[in-house]
């Protein structure tokens, strides 16, 4: 038919589109003359020069440790939240709650916490980062693992409930190990939002400890420098394979 | 069914965590936008409505305005370029639909500000772009494509595309094809099949995917900011600086209560979009 081919074609562009600026970033920073039209060569020259930059590797940690506790928290409070909305209190209003963080723009979510840790004098720094990413964190996991619980089947709890297994027991024998494909999507899903999230830690981070994308920011302001390229390149294959795994996990169907 | 756990254990958490990181800090610069700006910048509880009437002073307006345009030909755009996108998805075997849909899926999950930057790399005076032009023969000076509202079209586009395609998907998805067979049996050409069946009947989708590119496209800041060279202000880089730079943050916030009066009107229409179509 002549019109799936006219979308084919347009399909292509559009994928060229999201894709060939990642490809050109990626292909550059293996080039060692650093340069974006003369090819010098491959060569992992910008790779080596990252490794002994104290700064990024510094950051990159602060970024770590900001995913890793925000995560922690989120996979938690989200997966008890999600049980509870999916169960208990069906309620739109509850829901467009617990949502907003997600509709809301997020340059106004980093204002009101910067205003909010202000007024109550608490120092910015690593953990008021990670409290604010925690904020939007517990909608995503708990989208996720809401999924997994509408096709769950609700009579192998009441069947363990019937045996006389107590409630908690019940909860960690058979609750957890059925929806817990969709904490692990859930949880790599908020890991990776929280290693990439720019604006709100912006706003949240302490003067002396920057995360790695606060540190890519300012980077990026000074111009093109050939390291970027190969710190891009890592940055996003690292967050390329946490959402593949997240997908294979049954990550997807949260959203639409 | 017997209840595992109490409400409370399951709910309590993260509506606590919600009650004070979300519902008091917005509480509190909601009272911000009605309190003064003292000498060295700091809060003056003073009542006032000041920081909302300066909303309307011309500078601010411009932005405000250039930002709403800016944010709606993003939308329009990406509009253009979703919905065949998705409606071809929709067409494939169900490997290829997995697959065209995660590819769809990755960048946006990975960091915006990175792919902001590759368009830098793609459009800055030195860049592959101008290079190309030059080696082609078709310029003889490096031109520098930043800097104006195209690139931070452009970029804010390129971030925010998946948000449209995705829910177009879905709702071309949840689309009965005998709908379609229907009325190209009964004579119609494709095209008034496409504008009187199927459009009609995907338009939620259509709806969320343009709420979700427009709200996010108002508020971005950095990409204004890398690709605009932060001399074309959007409202996003005004609160910024607003903050951080001229510390008046009653304004600020009252700008930012700007921008939410203007996301929950478009809410409230998706919620009016919804109601209409579920009539039907």
């Amino acid at each position: 038919m002549r019109v799936m081919n006219w979308l084919r074609l347009h399909t292509g562009l559009v994928y060229l589109f999201l894709y060939g600026p990642i490809l050109m970033l990626i292909l550059l920073s293996f080039n060692r003359s650093g340069l974006p039209t003369a090819w010098g060569g491959f060569s992992l020259h910008w790779y080596q020069e990252l490794l002994s930059n104290k700064t990024l590797l510094n950051a990159a940690l602060n970024s770590l440790l900001v995913a890793g506790g925000s995560t922690l928290v989120s996979a938690v409070f989200g997966t008890l939240l999600a049980m509870g909305l999916e169960r208990i209190a069906r309620n739109v209003v509850l829901d467009a709650f617990v949502f907003l963080p997600m509709i809301i723009p997020d340059i106004v979510l980093a204002i009101a916490l910067l205003s909010f840790f202000t007024f109550i004098e608490m120092p910015l720094s690593l953990l008021t980062i990670t409290i604010s990413h925690i904020v939007f964190n517990i909608a995503f996991v708990a989208a996720i693992v809401r999924t997994r619980l509408s096709y769950f089947d609700n009579t192998l709890e009441e069947a363990s409930l019937d045996l006389g297994a107590p409630p908690v027991q019940t909860f960690f024998k058979i609750t957890l190990p059925l929806i817990l494909p969709g904490i692990i999507a859930g949880s790599l899903l908020a890991f990776t939002i929280s290693l990439d999230e720019f604006v709100i830690a912006f706003f949240t981070a302490g003067p002396s400890r920057p995360t790695l994308p606060i540190l890519i920011y300012s980077m990026v302001r000074f111009g093109v420098t050939p390291d970027v390229n190969a710190l891009a390149t890592i940055v996003l294959s690292i967050s390329a394979l946490l959402i593949l795994i997240s997908q294979r996990m049954g990550g997807s169907e949260g959203f639409f | 069914m017997k209840k595992l756990v109490s409400p409370l254990v399951l709910l309590g958490p993260a509506l606590t965590w919600l009650g004070i990181f979300l519902v008091l800090p917005l509480a509190l610069i909601f009272a911000y936008s009605f309190f003064q700006r003292g000498a060295f910048g700091q809060i003056v509880p003073q009542l006032t409505l000041q920081n909302y009437s300066r909303l309307f002073n011309p500078t601010v307006l411009k932005v405000f305005l250039n930002s709403l345009r800016i944010a709606s030909l993003v939308t329009g755009l990406a509009l253009l370029l979703g919905y065949p996108t998705a409606y071809f998805i929709t067409q494939q075997s169900t490997r290829w639909k997995n697959t065209l849909l995660v590819m769809v899926i990755l960048p946006f999950w990975t960091s915006y500000l990175i792919r902001t930057y590759a368009w830098i790399v793609l459009l800055n005076r030195e860049g592959v772009l101008s290079r190309l032009l030059i080696a082609l023969g078709l310029s003889r000076e490096p031109i520098s494509f930043l800097y104006n509202d195209t690139a931070i079209f452009i970029g804010l586009l390129y971030g925010y595309l998946p948000f449209m395609v995705l829910p177009l998907y879905s709702s071309i998805e949840r689309l009965n094809p005998e709908l379609r067979e229907a009325s190209f049996d009964l004579g119609a050409t494709p095209l008034k099949t496409f504008f009187q069946v199927t459009l009609p009947l995907t338009i939620r989708g259509v709806v969320t995917g343009a709420i979700f590119v427009f709200v996010p496209s108002l508020g971005n800041f950095f990409v204004p900011e890398l690709l605009g060279g932060g001399q074309r202000f959007m409202i996003g880089n005004m609160i910024n600086s607003q903050f951080l730079k001229a510390r008046d943050w009653p304004y600020g916030s009252a700008m930012a209560f700007g921008v939410m009066a203007i996301v929950l009107l478009l809410l409230l229409f998706q919620a009016w979009v919804t109601r209409r179509t579920e009539q039907a």
